[in-house]
């Protein structure tokens, strides 16, 4: 398509008349962003020629954004190839809308878009994150100790109300959700037992593992999972909305350590709250192995209880609690870290709640495998 | 207009007209930003009506109050850009919502409006990464992204400073003047309500209805004492 070909196709917004040197270039008709227009772009050859250009706009109907962009995109190419350009028969507002448009010069450095990355950079991006990471993990953590510290002598700010506040978010109301979570993971369990130990008639050591299991391993697993998506996300939540409001920065010129005042009541309240749930889930998960027992494998209620005693000892209860104790206290730790490093904005609040879950679990994981091993070489 | 059975103002009746700047003035608490939640289709008032060009705005169908909706562009109080989208993401996203043009043409239109306000080049910046100032003209440059018939401010000149805030004051005029926009402010800052208002309503926070409305210039010289306080600072 030539270039008069292009002018002719917008005849009815644009019409170009006058010597190739000096054209004058009328808008006419309506031109709204809501229907098609002409761009600069397609009619610029027309211009090619013009050492002089003249705007007129005594027939244009109607106009908006979309005739001040194209007049702009106009004059700032004529502009650049220092050709005049008469606005004077422009309708006022438009001129005046051109001349603030080209009011501040836009800045010599300019941005391009956001550049996508590559699937190996941005692996290479976030190991080198990971490894970032560490140091401030490692320093935040020791900003908690010493904080404990505080605290044991004494000496640490913070709110009592706060921390009784924070104990019944943690504790009390989590019970209808580890109640539910513990009763269905006994379940689970005592039926794969029961199909095996069925094999040999020995149903009765049903009480055996669902009990060593539950109170050892899985009800300390299971809790600490749940408070890192229920109270973990909570802590990175509300620390990264204070993080955006300023409220962190607040304490900090008041001399109020943030990790005090903030950090450390919500690290007590999960490591007071933790080994209880976790005791707590434990009874729930064997009874829900016993009614399993009882109920389907027909082995008596009176036995199963006997073999559960005989089974269980004081130290099995004392692993689940410390288990469970490590990971309240894990939770507590990615949670308030990510919500502390959080940045200002509404999308950085969803990182830092995210990322908040999935340290929290991952940690679990892997202090669970590291403690198993610890307390199988003790011999405990 | 009220909140629950908590009422925040009464019995309010005034009338703007096409191409007017008008104020919302009144203290702190009296209800002007509840006023103005109420005139864009935020909030619905406890009892009366909102009228454009005679239209009733609440008791319209949804999808009458959309459309009318979308002849509004609305500067927030702290400009509600959104976090996770570019400067030049956030004036796109109504032009790509509600129009048809193709992309380059969109961001040709987008670079306009952000040169209109002043912050030519700035297309790749997120929000965060500007200052308050620049964020409310950035705000502003979103608001006129669909070349709005009526522009509705909360308190635009909050957390600006003298020079910036009187920038923005002209820019509001020199909008007004070039569009032949109709513009609605809440605002109680003196210098601007003299500089540019030419109607406006003043909201009584004890009475909890307004007392008086008109040209602020002359409402400084009228004869309700408590308009001529506060337009007069408390003094003369």
């Amino acid at each position: 398509m030539t270039a008069r070909d292009a002018a002719d196709e917008w005849r009815e917004w644009l019409v170009i008349d006058g010597q190739a040197d000096e054209p004058c270039v009328q808008l006419t008709g309506r031109w709204s962003l809501r229907g098609v227009v002409p761009r600069y772009v397609a009619v610029a050859p027309r211009l090619s020629h013009a050492r002089k250009v003249r705007l007129s706009a005594t027939e244009l109907a109607a106009w908006d954004s979309s005739a001040v962009n194209f007049l702009a995109a106009l004059i700032r190419d004529c502009r650049a190839r220092q050709i005049d350009v008469d606005q004077s028969e422009l309708p006022d507002g438009l001129r005046r809308l051109l001349t603030l448009a080209f009011a501040v010069p836009p800045p010599a450095e300019r941005r391009g878009p956001p550049q996508a990355t590559g699937l190996l950079a941005s692996l290479g991006q976030h190991a080198m994150n990971v490894w970032r990471d560490l140091p401030a993990m490692v320093e935040f953590a020791g900003e908690i100790a010493l904080s404990l510290g505080r605290f044991c002598v004494g000496r640490a700010r913070y709110r009592r109300e706060e921390l009784a506040w924070l104990i019944e978010e943690v504790g009390p109301r989590a019970l209808p959700v580890v109640s539910l979570i513990s009763f269905l993971v006994g379940t689970i369990l005592a039926y794969m037992g029961a199909v095996q130990l069925a094999l040999f008639g020995a149903e009765i050591y049903i009480a055996d593992l669902v009990g060593i299991g539950v109170v050892r391993e899985v009800a300390a697993l299971m809790t600490g999972i749940i408070l890192a998506g229920r109270t973990g996300a909570a802590y990175a939540a509300q620390l990264g909305t204070m993080q955006v409001n300023e409220e962190i920065d607040a304490f900090r010129v008041l001399g109020v350590s943030p990790i005090d005042y903030l950090v450390l009541p919500r690290m007590l309240a999960l490591l007071l709250m933790v080994p209880l749930l976790t005791l707590y889930a434990g009874i729930v998960g064997i009874l829900a192995g016993m009614m399993i027992a009882v109920g389907v494998f027909n082995v008596g209620m009176y036995e199963y209880y006997n073999e559960t005693l005989t089974a269980l000892e004081l130290k099995h209860f004392a692993v689940g609690a410390i288990k469970g104790t490590v990971y309240g206290g894990l939770v507590a730790f990615a949670g308030c870290l990510r919500g502390m490093q959080c940045g200002r904005s509404a999308q950085a609040v969803g990182e830092a709640t995210t990322s908040a879950v999935v340290l929290g679990i991952l940690l679990i994981t892997i202090s669970a495998s590291v403690l198993t091993i610890v307390f199988h070489k003790l011999g405990i | 207009m009220a909140y629950g059975d908590y009422v925040i103002q009464r019995d309010l009746n005034f009338t703007v007209n096409r191409g007017d700047i008008f104020v919302i003035m009144g203290s702190s608490g009296c209800g002007k930003s509840t006023l103005l939640k109420q005139m864009i289709g935020l909030n619905r008032p406890a009892k009366g009506s909102v009228l454009y060009d005679g239209e009733d705005f609440w008791a319209a169908t949804p999808e009458a109050q959309v459309g009318r909706q979308r002849s509004f562009g609305v500067l927030f109080q702290a400009g509600a850009l959104w976090s996770s989208l570019t400067l030049a993401e956030n004036i796109a996203l109504p032009l790509r919502e509600f129009t048809g043009l193709p992309a380059e043409l969109i961001a040709e239109i987008v670079s306009l409006k952000l040169s209109l306000v002043g912050l030519a080049g700035f297309e790749a910046f997120y929000p965060s990464e500007i200052s308050g100032g620049m964020k409310k003209r950035a705000g502003l440059a979103r608001a006129m992204a669909l070349d709005p018939q009526i522009l509705f401010f909360d308190e635009p000149s909050a957390g600006l400073d003298p020079i910036s805030s009187r920038r923005l004051d002209e820019l509001i005029v020199e909008l007004r003047d070039s569009l032949g926009a109709t513009i609605v402010l809440v605002t109680h800052e003196l210098a601007s309500i003299f500089a540019i208002a030419n109607n406006s309503v003043f909201l009584d926070a004890d009475t909890k209805t307004m007392i008086a409305t008109g040209d602020p210039k002359a409402l400084a010289q009228g004869e309700v004492e408590k308009v001529r306080n506060f337009l007069q600072r408390g003094g003369a």
